[in-house]
């Protein structure tokens, strides 16, 4: 890179990934647990991908008793802490919060659940639940994100085996390598993963499946196979310019910051995020805070068009990030090393609507960026490779082909939930995905038996 | 212009708004800072007996969030001798001729103890004095404070012994930690008391640390009740009030105390006849500068309704007070729900279902579910009223008419006695009642 941005203080880079949420102190939290109306019926657990029963955890902050809060958390949600702390609220639970209606701020959801589960995990992370004796079954489960988590768990407490095989070092996915440290540290999502241990799973890290053991073989070993192997191709650019040294791809910058060695991460002075989702934004504000100088989002679409929820889209203009919008990137420029992004102006074309409207360049709109790093965050897509060694298994758009009623995927001993049947959604679909994937596999089994 | 002073039994003052006598009128300093802020009259921490306080004296009542919704304490009268009590009421009179300074009593009860305390009260020029008949720990293991309040014999012995020889007013503060009121407030009249306040503190204890299994307050280890205030202890004053002020053999002034914080708690003890309202709880908790909004809160009301003086409103509310026998059984009301201000919380639902009379239906609604009264099934109990959240969204809508009115003592009269359940039936079917 030619020019790094240069390094920060300690302070400097502790006060820029500060949480933006901090904890509630107890009287906070118990004054907002008593603000909750306790409604019946309540929006917000019905807007809740998983239905965390929310006021009767809400109750039980106010009325002293956290770890029975907890357990009504996670006995709906086993993501419960990185929910509580990635979820976007003001999409889901608070968004429905009853309060709205009343034109005042809805209950603070998200953060009375992490004052529950950081109380459960800074007490020992105590046993709430009881699996039942073990059924004879065994259930492998690919990958150690939020869906095969959550899976892993609901099966384990129906008396199911289960074995983890996660190819990372380290168990999580996206929730450990992939979240902004502003919003949760990587050791919250670790715990998550020992609470799942702690019900009897096993979790293998550093196992590639279909490199360390073939799927063949994991499927002639359990009873049935569960996917949440997630997104695991970044969407190439297909422009010239993209393997020059500093292009870079978003997931992989993500990861490098969830470290917490800000220092260690390289980051240019002006940096271009190509792409408007909330990853391209986690990146874009991530760069920001390392100390890079100027920082930009290039996005191919109108504002009204990005995937970024508005309060990302918030934090990003806070942090002073400009954007390009309706503009397309055409060439990454440079030698030995990225040096400037040429551009090109795009427009809704005269005729078609929404997201299928055609777009046009403007003719001779064409102007370069001077940047010194480019972070590509344009989504990621299945590993092909990968599923290409299931038999049978159909895929849909790209992703894998699920029953939407028991996850079931086109080959009877395979389920599949989370990123790689929906493209990519939030933590808290791939934590109800993998529950419900687990009901559905305990059916099909069952069903087969009986 | 609203004129806001008062006259309680001979004692006046520029406002209504007293301070009771506890900690925050337990010096010169502290009263004087008051009548700074605007207070109308202070009544002196009680001086007496020679006594010693512990150490953790007060413990709170929070609830959901708020705190010190009742507050407790174990304090004692004055722990200051007695001549520099004297002394600070003599000298603060003195600066405040305006204020009504009031001293309070408690001494052993001895004819001759108290001639003495009440001659050397009137010498510091006081405008008068409250008899302590209510203090329930502490004071009253040795035979005084709700020991005396307690026995109406004792209470109109000791107010005699008092009356015989003030030439100033003299309160007589009551306990509420008795069956009925109005018992200790003959016997004040008795004793040829010039006014009644009320009430003093109730009996309490205010908790158990799960912890530790001690009370709280802990006095190393050890605590008991003691004398509970603040908000939570209004509507049991409140009662007390309108019983001392409704009986015809009482008759007497009153100042009222019990969980006033606000010009609007003191303007309901004044609608049920009080003359003057004192305030300790709030004060401890806010300190005295939340006299500007009560007076001007009190103000800007009056001047609202074209109120000149407190004594047109005084009282008002006595005649709203019945026995249940004289209310009127034919009033019909219902509960609706105004849908375009429902937030679909369905506690309404949820209490009338469980709680009531399952009169309340969730119906489909924008995918949500909407609550609705079954108006026929209705019985009007109010429930659903009480614990939706949002203003005005249920209201009880009178359906009865007006014009029909038929008490219970009325209707005794016409049916024959004993009264049947099924003499009742008829009745409710004639009248289109009907009891699910």
């Amino acid at each position: 890179m030619k020019n790094v941005a240069p390094k920060l203080t300690t302070e400097e880079y502790e006060s820029n990934f500060a949480e933006i949420h901090p904890p509630f102190s107890p009287n906070s939290a118990v004054a907002e647990a008593n603000r909750c109306l306790y409604c019946f019926d309540s929006p917000c657990m019905k807007a809740c991908p998983t239905h965390i029963d929310i006021s009767t955890f809400i109750k039980k902050i106010a009325s002293g008793n956290l770890k029975g809060s907890a357990k009504t958390i996670m006995s709906s949600n086993w993501i419960a802490l990185t929910c509580a702390k990635a979820c976007p609220v003001d999409e889901l639970c608070e968004g429905a919060c009853v309060y709205n209606q009343r034109g005042e701020d809805p209950i603070q959801i998200g953060r009375l659940q992490r004052y529950a589960m950081d109380w459960y995990v800074d007490r020992g992370m105590p046993e709430l639940f009881t699996p039942a004796p073990k059924n004879g079954r065994t259930v492998g489960v690919i990958g150690a994100g939020p869906a095969g988590l959550s899976c892993a768990a609901e099966l384990s407490l129906m008396g199911y085996g289960v074995t983890i095989y996660e190819a990372k070092n380290e168990p999580g996915g996206l929730d450990t390598f992939g979240i902004a440290p502003y919003k949760m540290k990587r050791q919250d999502s670790l715990n998550e993963a020992k609470i799942v241990e702690r019900l009897g799973v096993k979790i293998k890290t550093g196992v590639s499946v279909g490199v360390d053991i073939s799927i063949d073989d994991l499927s002639r070993k359990h009873d049935a196979v569960f996917l949440g192997v997630g997104l695991k191709t970044p969407t190439a650019l297909r422009i010239s310019g993209e393997n020059l040294p500093g292009v870079h791809d978003a997931l992989r910058f993500v990861e490098e910051v969830t470290s917490r060695n800000w220092s260690s991460v390289q980051v240019g002075k002006r940096v271009a995020v190509i792409g408007a989702g909330n990853t391209a934004i986690d990146a874009v504000t991530e760069a920001k805070r390392l100390g890079a100088e100027e920082v930009m989002i290039i996005y191919r679409r109108s504002k009204e068009e990005m995937s970024a929820y508005e309060f990302e889209y918030e934090l990003a203009k806070s942090d002073g990030v400009v954007f390009h919008f309706l503009t397309v990137p055409t060439r990454i420029l440079g030698s030995s090393h990225v040096e400037a992004l040429e551009c090109v102006r795009i427009r809704p074309a005269a005729s078609g609507n929404g997201e299928n409207r055609a777009l046009e360049v403007i003719p001779h709109s064409e102007f370069q960026i001077p940047v010194d790093m480019v972070i590509k965050a344009v989504g990621q897509t299945p590993e092909q490779s990968f599923f290409s060694q299931i038999q049978n298994l159909t895929l849909s758009k790209g992703n894998v082909w699920v029953d939407p009623e028991t996850y079931q995927t086109s080959n009877p001993k395979f389920f599949a939930g989370g990123d790689c049947i929906n493209g990519g959604k939030e933590v808290v679909n791939a934590a109800a995905d993998g529950k419900k994937a687990a009901r559905g596999i305990d059916h099909c089994l069952t069903r087969l038996t009986s | 212009m609203v004129d806001l002073s008062i006259n309680c039994g001979g004692i006046k003052s520029p406002n209504p708004f007293w301070l009771a006598s506890a900690p925050p009128t337990n010096s010169a300093y502290q009263v004087c800072k008051s009548f700074e802020a605007g207070w109308g009259g202070a009544v002196w921490k009680t001086i007496g007996e020679p006594v010693m306080n512990v150490v953790n004296r007060y413990g709170s009542m929070d609830y959901n969030g708020q705190k010190i919704i009742g507050l407790n304490n174990i304090e004692l009268i004055s722990d200051r001798p007695i001549e520099i009590n004297l002394k600070e009421i003599a000298e603060t009179k003195k600066l405040w001729p305006d204020r009504a300074v009031i001293a309070s009593l408690m001494v052993e009860s001895k004819r001759e103890t108290w001639h003495d305390i009440v001659k050397r009260t009137i010498d510091t020029g006081c405008d008068g004095i409250e008899l302590n008949y209510g203090c329930p720990h502490g004071m009253s293991e040795r035979g005084m404070g709700s020991a005396v309040g307690q026995v109406p014999e004792y209470c109109a012995m000791i107010t005699e012994w008092v009356t015989e020889v003030s030439s100033i007013p003299v309160l007589v503060k009551l306990t509420p930690n008795i069956s009925d009121i109005r018992f200790p407030g003959r016997a004040a009249k008795k004793g040829n008391a010039d006014g009644i306040s009320l009430i003093n503190t109730i009996n309490t204890i205010m908790g158990v640390d799960l912890d530790t299994f001690e009370l709280n307050p802990s006095v190393d280890g050890k605590g008991g009740h003691g004398g509970y205030a603040g908000p939570a202890v209004k509507p049991i004053a409140l009662n007390m009030v309108s019983q001392i002020a409704s009986d015809p053999e009482i008759n007497l002034p009153i100042s009222a105390i019990g969980g006033i914080s606000t010009w609007r708690d003191a303007l309901e003890f004044i609608l049920l006849g009080a003359s003057s309202v004192q305030v300790c709880t709030a004060v401890m908790h806010y300190g005295f500068r939340i006299i500007e909004d009560m007076t001007e809160g009190l103000t800007h009301w009056m001047e609202e309704k074209n109120y000149r003086r407190l004594d047109e409103v005084r009282g008002r509310s006595l005649a709203c007070i019945s026995d249940f026998g004289n209310l009127n059984l034919l009033y019909k009301a219902v509960a609706r729900i105004d849908e375009s201000k429902c937030i679909q919380c369905n506690l309404c639902y949820i209490a009338c279902n469980d709680a009531a009379h399952q009169c309340i239906d969730l119906l489909p609604h924008n995918g949500k579910h909407q609550p609705k009264v079954r108006e026929s099934d209705c019985v009007g109990c109010r429930l659903c009223f009480i614990v939706c959240p949002v203003d005005q969204c249920i209201s009880m809508a009178r359906i009865d008419g007006g014009s029909e009115t038929l008490t219970w003592n009325e209707l005794m009269k016409q049916m024959p006695q004993p009264v049947t359940w099924e003499a009742l039936r008829q009745f409710q079917h004639k009248h289109g009642i009907e009891i699910h």
